[in-house]
């Protein structure tokens, strides 16, 4: 019994021990460099026009990557959980690609594709610029968080089966119908989930857009990029602390969106 | 009416259905019986739009709906594992059919309180599927189902999911809704007791053809086929024909065309005692007999017995006279 006690605290000391210095210490470092000295300086620091707009872009970033993976990354969870068409196992793989992808590699191949000597690089001589604007880095950000909604949705919508839509369809409700009233009810939980990792991944995205944002402050410049930005080359080292907490506390908060999230989820799945 | 003529479905390679014609008349109660894989299911789902049959038609009520989808064959139909919204109400769940419709909400009100009362639940208006039981969750599933006024009520072996009490309170309860709604029925079912039970025809199904149709009596007494036979109910072979072990009469004395035997083990079971023989042919014959005869017989193992069959050994033939008529 001695031992058994002796064992559970040993293991309670390793993995808190573990946590505290891989994540906890890290983090309130920055929190401490931050306000070391009070609020004003942190202050002054995120209200620069620069970080300004870093923060609007990455917000504006996230409001058009989710709602565009919430759809496509609906429909291709329907496609894979309930549709039976030949090469199902090649989407299935081809879903997890931005999983196993650098997103450096991604930013390299999307240069290749639509940068000026690109397949599509014909595009920016009409004025349509991809690569170093919005719609590069959307796209960017697009791939790397593909897979959280469908990875999400998908097994809810093998749990739920299909016998509520084909009982929805026996009432007389349409393929829309049905999807509005009875599916979409049913994954929203895992949908909300889906989109709160997608806003996180959003938010923390850096290695595509070094390659195809260009980082311009004020025009391509996200919240990392600034951080990156003026840590390395500015050497602000607190600049890069504050735009860092900054970035910190919108994770933070759509962290705590998911334990919430989850609690509904789990109080729902009775 | 249902008409189904000629309908073939394969899944794969497998053929589900092979050329099946049958008629259910209007207002009937029709069990669809048969072992699992025997095409039971694929026909209810065809007859409800649910699959699409590779070949044949289905016709409900003069209307050939083979290529209508199931939205809009006015069909009721119930699974056996509910298919509650699981995210709405009660009241929810059975005004779905009256809301896609877009009936007005005072004639929803009405339709969903009158139907709550006849399947007994009367108030549950605003419990959710996983507050109710699963006999309760089923009948809320026949109050859905009806209350769009299906022309047709299909049900996937309803009580399948339900513990072996609430499964006999709910055939009652069907047969009873059945004699008041009137709605032409059509179940599901692997149990042959339950057929016998609740319906007034039996179609029974083997390897996706149907081998007979006709009322429970009429397929017990009267089965056309070996499959029949033995489908609807225990079998024992007494110089290699077919007989129901209740059939057979034990005794101590040799009679005409009795066969004699050795017993080699006595089960009570309550309300009934099987009695094993081993035959002088070498045959194991169980034989079925009440407590009383049992009794007044008071055999042993190792006791030696003569077996007759009380009505004439059927040998499954096309067209085999009704036995108890014949007599």
């Amino acid at each position: 019994m001695e031992t058994r006690k002796s064992t559970k605290l040993t293991l309670r000391v390793i993995a808190l021990g573990y946590l505290a210095i891989l994540l906890a210490v890290p983090l309130a470092i920055i929190f401490w460099r931050t306000f070391e000295h009070g609020f004003g300086p942190f202050r002054d620091s995120v209200t620069t026009p620069a970080c300004q707009s870093a923060v609007q872009l990455s917000l504006l970033i996230v409001a058009i990557v989710v709602p565009i993976n919430v759809v496509l990354g609906v429909v291709t969870a329907l496609a894979l959980a309930r549709g039976k068409f030949p090469g199902r196992g090649v989407v299935q793989a081809v879903v997890d690609l931005p999983f196993a992808v650098s997103p450096v590699v991604v930013g390299v191949s999307l240069i290749l594709l639509w940068g000026v000597h690109g397949w599509f690089g014909g595009l920016a001589e009409h004025g349509i610029r991809v690569i170093f604007s919005l719609p590069g880095m959307v796209l960017a950000t697009i791939f790397v968080t593909l897979p959280f909604v469908v990875r999400e949705v998908e097994p809810v919508l093998h749990e739920i089966g299909d016998e509520q839509e084909q009982a929805a369809a026996t009432l007389g409700a349409s393929r829309w119908q049905t999807f509005w009233r009875i599916t979409l009810p049913a994954i929203r939980w895992g949908l909300v989930y889906g989109v709160v990792l997608t806003v996180a991944r959003a938010l923390g995205e850096f290695g595509a857009l070094t390659v195809v944002a260009g980082g311009v402050p004020g025009k391509s410049q996200t919240l990392t990029l600034l951080v990156s930005s003026r840590y390395v080359d500015d050497r602000n080292t607190f600049g890069a602390y504050s735009a860092a907490t900054v970035l910190m506390s919108l994770a933070l908060l759509t962290l705590l969106l998911m334990t919430f999230v989850n609690r509904r989820r789990e109080s729902n799945a009775r | 009416m249902i008409t189904v003529s000629n309908v073939t479905k394969f899944y794969g390679e497998f053929k589900a259905l092979d050329d099946v014609s049958l008629v259910i008349p209007d207002g009937s109660l029709t069990a669809l019986l048969g072992p699992s894989g025997s095409g039971k299911t694929s026909l209810l789902r065809v007859i409800a739009g649910l699959e699409d049959p590779d070949a044949g038609t289905v016709v409900i009520s003069g209307q050939d709906v083979t290529a209508v989808r199931p939205q809009g064959r006015n069909i009721g139909f119930v699974f056996q594992h509910y298919a509650a919204f699981k995210h709405m109400t009660v009241r929810d769940n059975v005004a779905f059919g009256l809301t896609i419709r877009k009936k007005p909400k005072a004639h929803i009100d009405a339709r969903v309180d009158e139907l709550l009362g006849i399947v007994g639940l009367a108030g549950y208006h605003n419990r959710f599927p996983n507050q109710l039981s699963g006999g309760q969750r089923q009948r809320m599933a026949l109050a859905r189902a009806l209350a769009v006024d299906p022309k047709v009520l299909l049900l996937d072996e309803p009580f399948g999911a339900l513990d072996a009490k609430v499964r006999d309170e709910l055939r009652a309860w069907l047969r009873r809704l059945h004699d008041e709604v009137h709605v032409t029925t059509v179940l599901v079912t692997h149990d042959q007791e339950e057929a016998m039970d609740v319906a007034g025809h039996i179609v029974v199904m083997n390897g996706g053809r149907i081998e007979q149709v006709g009322t429970p009596r009429e397929v017990y007494e009267n089965p056309r086929t070996e499959f029949v036979f033995r489908f609807l109910g225990p079998v024992a072979t007494l110089r290699g024909r077919l007989v129901r072990p209740h059939d057979l009469v034990l005794s101590r004395h040799p009679g005409p065309d009795s066969v004699a035997g050795k017993v080699d083990r006595v089960l009570h079971l309550g309300f009934e005692v099987r009695v094993e023989i081993r035959t002088l042919e070498g045959e194991t014959v169980t034989a079925q007999v009440t407590r009383g005869e049992a009794w007044h017989l008071g055999v042993q193992p190792g006791d030696e017995v003569h077996i007759t069959a009380e009505t004439n050994p059927r040998r499954p033939v096309p067209g085999a006279v009704d036995p108890i008529a014949a007599i």
